[in-house]
């Protein structure tokens, strides 16, 4: 009680402000600020121009870093969501080919982050069980590549059928990838980060011989077959724009990973085998039966990314088919604290930076890869909460509790 | 003459807890200095401070007078002042001379070791103090008892004049204990000071010269061991009166509920743990095993309990065969078991309070309905549980990691109590608890038991087996080499059994007679 009165003396701004520097989400958020604001600097300080400007007077230099820093965020920002004052006229103008236009960055932006969804997720539900997933870029390469057989193979078939069969042969494939490494784990005690490492090469390697070999185009070669018009998934406006109902998916995806991991019982075991298996074996939970099927599952949604691709976006295989969707999919993963709703966010933010990063290259000259190093500044500043706890004097989160 | 060594407004904050509030202390020489108190009274913090492990906020720290200032490890040893921890630190492959001049070597030129000349000032120390240990002999050839002494010859070599000593008698037998006890008095009489930290009161008063009592970071009182009783120094740890002796009624022994027949246990690398061991326990009964750490008690629970497979041998619960069941289905033939380690096998520290108290039963109903968690009905059983079991949290939902250790095995008991059971498995139910804990747990399992519930108890604590069992089986490397009626067995008896050397109690009774036969 005593306690209590104390706390009511507080003024509640106080206390919201309080809470505010102990919340996980705005501590995430100064995480993204740093990480953006050394990527500033470091963007500056490989330009040539800066340093030109430099030579002529101090205060030159600064202007013109200042300027540059300027000019790769915002083109970011256009690149990735397009240019607010175009959206707002297209949108009062009424003319479907001006909205389009100013609408694309940002629907295109989806179409990038649908598959940082699903493997994000993918990952998310691995760490949940104790598990770290490292293969999520081979379970979509087995999903896209088998989908896309599916998506030729079958000829004649209503979409209605044809979609969840592709999609479906996509999911079993990845959970045939990610079950693989998990039996392995169980059985043999062989740890699962060397295994899915291991079955992503060969998962690139079987791609790779299957495009140029057995599911080669007969004209293109080191290509499959485009897909059958019946096996793609439904784009939602008409071309050039690709957004397509891959990305609801996802969203789907992600919200049932999270009602599983937390509102059934299934979830309640994932959850108690990542984060105490012994204590788990205790209470009865069949550790072993849990790894197995939770790498499984997040193998299928990793091949279910691949699927999203192949079936909404590429519509056959090449090798070129993914950026590294799957790795960059465990920074994902960390950034939401490997929460299903949180990767959501997260995919998000990784996929509009990707798609942004092209215009960025294109107005600024600062390359693509500046995105990987905000990527791993991000991480960095996440990885070490004291640094940002320090910086920016926040409480540390409520946890100790003695009687 | 000024103290050898002296503390002055000594205070230690930590986020949220205020560990050490200005504590004063002065160790004379020549004497033996308890500091009693409960876990997390700040015994451990005021000394890791003397050992310059953690630096004070506030105070002084002096020496025959002197300020002193001690930042690290080094300067404490320095200082003349060494410590003995509660777990050793000595390499186990390596020979008593060698652990000892760890870190403190003898040189010759070219920068050689010169271990002859350390084997003989071990073997001088040895002699000095009476201490008994062959400087050549392999650390893991030795028993815990001459480890110990092992750790203490560390600080006569460097030359310590203030030996501070971390419940040195937690790993010991009775026995041990007081070759211990002998040793310690040794090295006061030859002119060294100690400061002997523990939790149990006989021993502060068979031993100690004065006796300190902190409470909450605070200096509560200080006493004298003639004039002291156990009851008083609990109720000055705990702040009010305690009971230290179980009440208990006479059992009633009904039905066999746990039936084991030669179970035989080994280990990962083909040892034998438990060597072909019999017993039974009966409903309402307590029996409670004893021995010295590591002589299979813990493999024989966790085999019981489905963590281990048995090599071979027959285990029942209530007439049904449960050899290498699973534990789940363990669990569900009506067993309780409260784990050895809590924090490893009993919870999920990370969970909070409420789901570390459905952790057995998340799947049944009324907690799941068709693999659906009902979050209102377990809220519900937690709000129950924290309020039977007195469970001192700041809330249902509040994270299990932060409750202390005492609250952390309320959860635990609580859970296993609140579901039907025929059988309780208790293994070191109150281990390191403080002594409101103990005696809580200890009367909810004799309630338990007078319900009728069979329980085994496995302890290491001697007092806590002759207080709750109404039988004693002693288990010395992996058998079990005598039962005895807890009414009749004397502390001295079982002691010698622990460490394997049969009495005539021991010696009348056949090896392997089943425990009813002695009983009755």
């Amino acid at each position: 009680m005593e306690k209590q009165s104390k706390k009511e003396k507080k003024s509640v701004v106080k206390i919201f402000v309080e809470e505010l520097s102990r919340s996980s989400f705005v501590f995430i958020l100064l995480a993204i600020f740093s990480g953006l604001v050394i990527g500033g600097v470091l963007a500056a300080a490989t330009t040539e121009d800066v340093y030109e400007a430099f030579r002529s007077s101090f205060g030159e230099g600064i202007l013109e870093s200042l300027n540059l820093i300027w000019e790769t965020y915002s083109s970011l920002f256009t690149g990735s969501f397009g240019k607010p004052a175009k959206m707002v006229t297209a949108l009062f103008s009424g003319d479907r080919d001006l909205i389009r236009e100013a609408y694309k960055p940002f629907l295109e932006s989806l179409v990038t982050s649908t598959p940082y969804i699903f493997t994000g997720v993918a990952i998310a539900l691995g760490f949940q069980a104790g598990v770290f997933n490292i293969g999520a870029e081979g379970q979509l390469f087995m999903g896209s590549i088998m989908s896309a057989w599916a998506g030729f193979t079958f000829k004649g078939l209503p979409p209605i059928i044809h979609v969840p069969l592709a999609l479906g042969i996509g999911f079993l494939a990845g959970a045939l990838w990610g079950f693989i490494p998990g039996w392995l784990k169980a059985k043999t005690g062989a740890h699962e980060v060397i295994n899915t490492i291991m079955m992503n090469y060969i998962a690139f390697n079987l791609t790779e011989f299957l495009i140029g070999g057995p599911m080669q185009d007969p004209v293109d070669s080191f290509k499959t077959p485009l897909i059958e018009e019946s096996a793609k998934l439904p784009r939602l406006f008409a071309d050039p724009l690709r957004f397509n109902v891959g990305f609801f998916i996802a969203i789907g995806v992600a919200v049932l990973t999270w009602y599983l991991l937390y509102k059934t019982t299934w979830g309640f075991e994932v959850r108690s085998v990542g984060l105490n298996p012994d204590a788990s074996r205790y209470a009865g939970i069949n550790a072993t039966m849990i790894t197995i099927a939770s790498l499984a599952l997040s193998g299928a949604f990793s091949g279910l990314g691949g699927a999203s691709i192949m079936l909404g976006v590429t519509f056959r295989q090449t090798q070129s088919l993914s950026t590294g969707y799957g790795f960059d999919a465990i920074a994902v993963a960390l950034l939401a604290k490997n929460h299903p709703i949180g990767v959501i966010l997260s995919a998000m933010l990784f996929g509009f930076m990707r798609h942004g990063s092209r215009l960025m290259q294109l107005k600024t000259g600062i390359p693509i890869d500046i995105i990987s190093i905000l990527q791993g500044l991000i991480i960095f500043f996440l990885a070490a909460p004291a640094i940002i706890r320090t910086f920016y004097r926040l409480k540390e989160p409520k946890k100790e509790f003695e009687e | 003459m000024a103290p050898i060594l002296e503390l002055q407004g000594i205070t230690k904050r930590f986020p949220g807890v205020l560990a050490n509030d200005h504590i004063d202390l002065k160790l004379n020489q020549g004497e033996i200095l308890a500091l009693l108190g409960e876990n997390g009274a700040g015994k451990s913090t005021l000394m890791n401070i003397l050992y310059g492990l953690y630096s004070p906020d506030e105070g002084t720290i002096k020496k025959n007078g002197e300020v002193i200032e001690i930042n690290r490890p080094q300067d404490a040893i320095d200082a003349g002042i060494g410590m003995v921890h509660q777990h050793f630190m000595l390499v186990p492959v390596f020979t008593v001379t060698e652990n000892v001049m760890l870190g403190n070597e003898y040189l010759r030129s070219l920068g050689f070791l010169d271990k002859q000349k350390a084997a003989d000032r071990v073997r001088e120390i040895s002699d000095q103090f009476n201490l008994n240990i062959d400087p050549d002999a392999l650390i893991e050839d030795l028993p815990v008892g001459l480890q110990q002494r092992v750790e203490i010859i560390k600080l006569l070599f460097r030359n310590a004049e203030i030996l501070i000593m971390d419940e040195p008698s937690a790993v010991l037998t009775p026995q041990e204990v007081d070759e211990l006890f002998k040793i310690m008095h040794n090295l006061v009489e030859q002119g060294k000071s100690i400061i002997f930290i523990t939790h149990k009161l006989k021993e502060v008063l068979e031993c100690s010269d004065r006796i300190m009592v902190i409470r909450a970071g605070k200096v509560v009182g200080e006493a004298l061991p003639e004039k002291a009783s156990t009851n008083k120094l609990a109720a000055m740890m705990v702040g009010r009166q305690v009971e230290l002796k179980v009440k208990k009624k006479l059992a009633k022994p009904g039905d066999v509920v746990l039936e084991v027949k030669n179970l035989t246990i080994v280990n990962k690398n083909r040892k034998i743990e438990v060597d072909n061991v019999s017993f039974d326990v009966r409903a309402g009964e307590v029996l409670g095993i004893a021995g010295v750490q590591g002589n299979g008690q813990t493999e024989l629970v966790r085999c019981l309990t489905g963590l281990m497979k048995a090599e071979s041998g027959e285990v029942k619960i209530l007439g049904e065969e449960t050899t290498n069941h699973t534990p789940r289905e363990i669990i569900e033939s009506g067993v309780a078991h409260i784990p050895e380690d809590r924090q490893k096998d009993g919870l999920i520290l990370p969970y909070p309070v409420k789901d570390n108290l459905v952790l057995c039963t998340y799947y049944l109903k009324p907690f799941a309905k068709n693999f659906i968690l009902q979050p209102d009905v377990i809220n519900k059983n937690a709000k129950e549980l924290v309020e039977d079991f007195d469970i001192r949290t700041p809330g249902i939902t509040a994270f299990t990691s932060g409750l202390s250790g005492g609250n952390q095995q309320k959860v635990i008991v609580a859970r296993e109590f609140s579901r039907p059971i025929d059988l309780l498995i208790a293994s070191q139910p109150t281990r390191g608890l403080d002594v409101g804990s103990i005696e809580y747990i200890h009367g909810r399992m004799i309630a338990k038991r007078d319900e009728g519930t069979a329980i085994l108890l496995v302890s290491t604590e001697l007092d806590e087996v002759m207080q709750l069992a109404d039988r004693i089986a002693v288990m010395f490397r992996g058998e079990i080499i005598a039962v005895v009626d807890a009414a009749i067995a004397t502390k001295e008896e079982l002691g010698l059994l622990m460490a394997g050397i049969k009495t005539e109690v021991g010696k009348k009774k056949p090896k392997k007679t089943t425990v009813r036969e002695i009983v009755t």
